[in-house]
């Protein structure tokens, strides 16, 4: 790698010195207000920082962290990769990440959706990563299909090499606009955001996973990649069985994602999947707690689609937890638990805790589902037999947990 | 399969405006029916079908501005529920539905959009988003308790001649002159957007017995009041 410029150099030191601060005080993980005093010195520390480096962006409303740490799995087959670990993905996010690893030749580095263009101007990152777009906190994301839009702005007349589950209509329009996609048949499991052409406005038929647009040319392109169920398909029409250790369908979608990303840097699938494998939880998700005899494995899901995600990997045969909370990060909002589907919990012990359990109480009331209301997680956790149960929490609200549990990863 | 004389609930648009937790209106009207002994048919009409004209009430959400602008061009094509309210249907219009029942509505520029014309009120683009709880005092003539909600606009609403402000303002913005929402006939417009029903059981209630009839057999509301009264109390302390 070249050198930096001595500011930057300066700027990225006196960034890390305040990041170790931050966690020595016991104020965070360091990962923003190391950056933010980075940034500050040096308002260009994010562009010199990338220069030299492979970079990969990876953006989506759901399962951009593990995907991240799925990318970064593999690319440890290769050499030493600057990411951000703690999911801090906004600019300052990125600057502490690459400063933390600042010889390391890989970055991948996961974006907010509504940042992706700024980062990708400021990077010049040459693979960028996209998965899906659904309804997220409304109160305060911006609205999907004006955030595709901007992507597609961002991506026109770059050279980066975009991958992109085709399977979700608005991130095949958000990604089609770039010079170079390799098109990924993903899967969808949330459609309720993309019934309509992002192209045009008109209906969208689907047929499995295909669509196309009625009334314009718009429609799915010929994926390279394909998820099926368990297994993917690569480009060359091998097929590789997916035995991750994540559970659910939606972390196999990630893993597609990943091994695309991954031939992107030109490590093959061989070498890559094995180190998808190693890959157990992801900053608690998926995680295990323990207490008293029960086991609580811990789910997070922050809107509709996440629901949906956490309810394919939950086992129908145990009790359940439900925590949701409505702070800043979660969105203040809770309109949105009328779009999840709470009727495949009929017939499981339900309960149900977190800031705004009477929210959840009334919504599960109306989907005839049974359950118990409680006043916080270890009154919930008290109330199970010895054994196992799963948690389905939101973000603060599982966050909360994880503190309580101390943060087993 | 339903009988003719099951009560036809109609959602309009679900794949254009439906952005958060509409769906919540349709759940909870079914339930407040089918609790009380009346039996419910519920149609989803997508943007590319005809809306039936002989549903009893209709439900109408929020979106983004392009959605709304499509909904509102098809709509207008349509006709069906310029008709089924002059036959004398319930509706409920929320957020970017509301805006749309005016003469005209801000596009996402800013620029005038036609609406439909079913409710005397004109939108415009506020200069600034209204996000949060919102707290209101409905009109006394239609004997509704206070209504709580979220919401999450940036419509000025002027209401005319034609329409009754729906409420007055407590806690949020509304339409933005103290006035949340406006009614007429079976018509009531509102930015309490999503699940507003929800939170506001007797404004359900009222629907229901717009078509119905007569009194409706109380229900035992406890979840409601539950949060109702959480909702309240939390949002009317933060003064
Ligand atoms: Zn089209």
């Amino acid at each position: 790698m070249t050198q930096l410029p001595l500011r930057a150099q300066l700027a990225s030191a006196l960034g890390r010195s305040a990041a170790t601060l931050s966690r020595m005080t016991g104020r965070g993980d360091g990962s923003v207000i190391g950056g933010r005093v980075g940034l500050m010195l040096e308002p260009d520390l994010l562009r010199q920082l990338a220069r030299d480096r492979k970079l990969a962006l990876v953006s989506a409303t759901n399962g951009k962290t593990t995907t991240t740490r799925l990318i970064t799995s593999a690319l440890l087959e290769v050499g030493e990769v600057a990411t951000n670990v703690f999911g801090a993905n906004m600019p300052a996010g990125h600057v502490s990440a690459l400063s933390q690893h600042k010889d390391a030749p890989y970055g991948v580095l996961e974006v907010d959706e509504k940042y992706l263009p700024e980062v990708l101007d400021t990077t010049g990152a040459g693979v960028v990563c996209l998965m899906n777009l659904s309804r997220d906190q409304m109160d305060r994301a911006a609205e999907i299909w004006l955030l595709a839009q901007k992507w597609r702005r961002a991506l026109s007349g770059k050279p980066t090499h975009v991958i992109a589950n085709c399977d979700d209509p608005l991130v095949t329009w958000g990604a089609s606009t770039a010079a170079k996609v390799t098109w990924v048949s993903g899967g969808q499991r949330w459609k309720e955001d993309s019934w309509c052409c992002p192209e045009c406005g008109g209906p969208l038929d689907r047929k499995d996973a295909d669509w196309a647009c009625r009334e314009c040319t718009f429609h799915r392109p010929e994926p390279q990649w394909v998820l099926d169920d368990d297994a993917v398909v690569d480009p060359r029409g091998q097929r590789w069985l997916l035995d991750i250790q994540l559970p659910g369908l939606a972390n196999r979608s990630n893993a597609v994602m990943a091994l695309a990303v991954a031939e992107a840097f030109d490590l093959p699938v061989e070498r890559a999947l094995p180190r998808l494998r190693e890959v157990t939880s992801v900053a608690g998700r998926y995680t295990t707690v323990e207490r008293e005899g029960r086991q609580a494995r811990l789910l997070l899901a922050k809107n509709p689609a996440g629901w949906l995600e956490a309810f394919d990997v939950a086992d129908p045969q145990l009790p359940i937890i439900l925590s949701v909370n409505a702070q800043g990060p979660d969105g203040r909002d809770t309109s949105w638990l009328w779009d999840v589907d709470y009727r495949i919990l009929r017939g499981r012990p339900v309960f149900v805790t977190g800031e705004r359990r009477l929210d959840l109480a009334l919504r599960l009331d109306v989907a005839d589902v049974p359950f118990a209301v409680c006043e916080t997680f270890s009154e919930a956790l008290a109330m199970q037999p010895p054994g196992r149960v799963d948690v389905i929490a939101n973000y603060t609200a599982f966050q909360q947990i994880r503190s309580e549990f101390g943060r087993a990863v | 399969m339903p009988s003719d004389s099951a009560l036809r609930i109609v959602w309009i648009y679900p794949d254009l405006l439906s952005t958060y937790g509409d769906q919540g209106n349709v759940l909870v009207l079914e339930q407040r029916a089918q609790r009380r002994g009346i039996e419910t048919e519920t149609i989803h009409v997508r943007s590319a079908d005809p809306v039936p004209e002989t549903g009893d009430i209709y439900l109408i959400g929020g979106g983004e501005d392009r959605p709304q602008i499509l909904a509102a061009a098809r709509l207008r094509r349509d006709g069906g529920l310029h008709r089924a309210v002059n036959r004398g249907a319930a509706l409920l219009a929320v957020c970017a539905g509301y805006q749309i029942m005016g003469s005209t509505f801000g596009g996402e520029e800013g620029q005038p959009v036609d609406g439909l014309g079913i409710l005397d009120i004109a939108s415009v683009r506020g200069p600034a988003r209204a996000v949060g709880e919102l707290v209101a005092e409905v009109d006394a003539a239609l004997g509704l308790p206070t209504l709580t909600g979220f919401e999450n606009h940036m419509g000025v609403t002027r209401l005319g001649p034609g329409v009754k402000p729906l409420s007055r303002t407590v806690k949020g913005t509304g339409n933005g002159d103290g006035f949340e929402g406006c009614y007429t006939g079976h018509i009531v417009g509102t930015y309490l957007h999503g699940p507003a029903l929800a939170r506001n059981p007797a404004l359900a209630d009222l629907l229901l017995a717009w078509r119905v009839g007569g009194q409706l057999a109380p229900l035992d509301d406890t979840r409601y009041e539950l949060l109702r009264q959480e909702r309240l109390n939390t949002v009317l302390a933060a003064g």
